[in-house]
């Protein structure tokens, strides 16, 4: 099967234009997002300076991960069943796109805003802990391989909460339901960031590149395995 | 509202626009509709009516490849309606229901172009542009469709449907929430669009409207109840009633009527008029004529009285209300 990116890109565009009428959508995001690491922030912003060697024995800024993990269930949770409630879903299932191309556009749209909200709240968080922190804390806390944990470990984890999402968005006859579903999704990996910034796990190069992996292959199956649990008739007719 | 800009439709044209060959849908124990078969050719308008519930729009979604029969087959701009051809039949039809659906946060032209993107059109602006001139709403390209009234969202839902000139176009009460005006540019759209081979499947409970535009209407209720040309409906459903009108009552009617070729019985209505049921009126209207004026009648008016669609549906409907099935 070819996948049209014509029809993705419509979808895509379509998407990014909708959510930037509707500024409540990425200033809920963000909301959500500062809300998750204002009181850890302040925290690290008041520690004293000898709090330094602990903090240097582990990533204590890796519960950050927890964002692109709940995130983007806020807009993905909406794909499938926000089309369905407003009626615009069967118009489009109507056109010549197929199901995999219509979730790889909706996934797209969710992404790019998702990354943005999670990279700028990051980037404030370090900011913030520059400014304010003690410098030798600053320095045990922003380390290099940490911010590269966050860089690239920031759209795997989001692929992955935004598959979950959507599944949970194709099964769903109700909005809130469905973002309330959909955050439960992001939870294991909540608690395994937040596992490691409380060192207790201490993850290798190698086991890092081994999640990495995993992750990738979820987000490639989560496309897959969403498309064929996408039931046009179901969809349309509330009925099976 | 013009069609002149719209493009002849794709090339092949082999075969029946579409066809039904006793297609049923259920819905676990539930029938939607059932053993529907029909043939429709291309540049035919065929009118699909019914009440509600009776399966006019879950008929449209299956032929739409939407959701698939439960038996039975069909044929859909020539192609068989399978799976594997569900994107090349969607490429080649366009649907315009009831609901509008449009992205109200999008503008009329944003809606489009999502549309046109998902067609995969080349020339997008183009068939845009001409898509709104054909309704009317090239100034309102840039309006919100939020900001629209019912009728004009009605009138970007038809545009929609007219991007991709598509060979066979689902019409599910293009007139519906339209204002007297922008019925009429509808209807003359349709004509239009029928002018140049568009087949057109329209699904409305405004029988004047079918009445006005379609070849051939079928009545579903389930299951087909009639299907054929509105006049053909009506001489299979209503005897031919030639009407007359005298200045004055016959002294004796039944001595002018009786025996009459072609005429089988008569009776007088409220207003005085002579209602004659005959077997054909090409053989009775002159005889009787011949007799009137034998009779020394004066007669104002002998005409051929006249059912009208909406006669013909509650005839068949009545029918199914008295067996219970509505």
């Amino acid at each position: 099967m070819s996948v049209s990116m014509t029809c993705v890109r419509a979808i895509y565009r379509k998407e990014l234009r909708e959510y930037r009428r509707n500024g409540s959508i990425i200033a809920g995001m963000t909301v959500i997002a500062l809300i998750f690491v204002i009181i850890p922030l302040i925290e690290f912003v008041a520690l004293p300076a000898s709090a330094s060697r602990t903090l240097r024995t582990g990533d204590a800024l890796a519960y950050m991960l927890g964002i692109p993990a709940i995130v983007p269930a806020f807009v993905a949770a909406y794909a499938v069943v926000g089309e369905r409630q407003q009626g615009t879903l069967e118009p489009v299932l109507t056109t010549p796109i197929r199901r995999e191309e219509l979730l790889l556009g909706k996934a797209l749209a969710a992404l790019v805003p998702s990354l943005a909200v999670a990279y700028a709240v990051y980037a404030f968080v370090l900011a913030c802990i520059d400014l304010f922190a003690q410098p030798v804390v600053a320095s045990a806390l922003i380390t290099v391989p940490g911010v590269l944990t966050q860089l690239f470990f920031t759209p795997l984890i989001c692929g992955w909460s935004i598959w979950v999402s959507i599944a949970v968005s194709t099964r769903s006859s109700d909005t809130r339901g469905a973002q309330q579903l959909s955050v439960l999704g992001g939870f294991p990996v909540i608690l395994v960031a937040n596992l490691i910034a409380f060192n207790a796990i201490h993850p290798t190069l190698s086991m890092v590149i081994i999640i990495a992996a995993v992750m990738l292959v979820l987000d490639g199956i989560g496309w897959r395995a969403v498309s064929t649990a996408f039931d046009r008739e179901r969809l349309i007719t509330h009925i099976r | 509202m013009s069609t002149q800009k719209v493009v002849a439709p794709n090339g092949n044209r082999s075969g029946p626009a579409l066809s039904a060959d006793h297609l049923s849908k259920r819905f676990g124990d539930r029938v939607a509709f059932e053993d529907v078969s029909f043939e429709i050719d291309y540049g035919e308008v065929f009118g699909f009516l019914g009440p509600n519930g009776a399966g006019k729009t879950t008929t449209v979604r299956t032929l739409s490849t939407l959701i698939s029969p439960t038996s039975g087959s069909a044929t859909v701009a020539g192609m068989s309606l399978v799976p594997a051809n569900g994107v090349e039949i969607r490429q080649r039809i366009a649907i315009m229901p009831e609901s509008p659906g449009l992205y109200l946060r999008l503008s009329v032209a944003e809606n489009l172009e999502c549309f046109a993107g998902l067609y995969r059109l080349p020339d997008a602006c183009q068939r845009i542009d001409r898509a709104l001139r054909a309704v009317n709403l090239a100034g309102r390209a840039n309006d919100l469709c939020g900001k629209l009234s019912k009728g004009l969202r009605q009138r970007v839902s038809l545009a929609r449907a007219l991007l991709n000139d598509a060979d066979v176009l689902f019409l599910d009460e293009p007139t519906s929430g339209l204002d007297p005006v922008a019925a009429r540019e509808v209807h003359e759209l349709i004509d239009g669009l029928r002018q140049r081979g568009v087949t057109i499947f329209l699904t409305t409970h405004r029988l004047e409207e079918a009445e006005r535009l379609c070849d051939r209407v079928a009545l579903l209720n389930t299951t087909l109840r009639a299907i054929g040309r509105p006049d053909d409906l009506r001489r299979q459903l209503f005897p031919a009633v030639l009407l007359v009108r005298t200045l004055v009552p016959l002294p004796d009617p039944d001595l002018v009527f009786s025996g009459l070729p072609a005429v089988d019985s008569w009776r007088q209505d409220a207003s005085g008029a002579y209602i004659l049921t005959v077997s054909d009126t090409i053989v009775a209207a002159p005889t009787l004529t011949r007799a009137l004026v034998a009779a020394g009648a004066d007669v104002l008016s002998i005409a051929e009285s006249h059912h009208s669609l909406e006669d013909i549906y509650l005839e068949l409907i009545d029918e199914d209300v008295e067996a219970g099935t509505i």
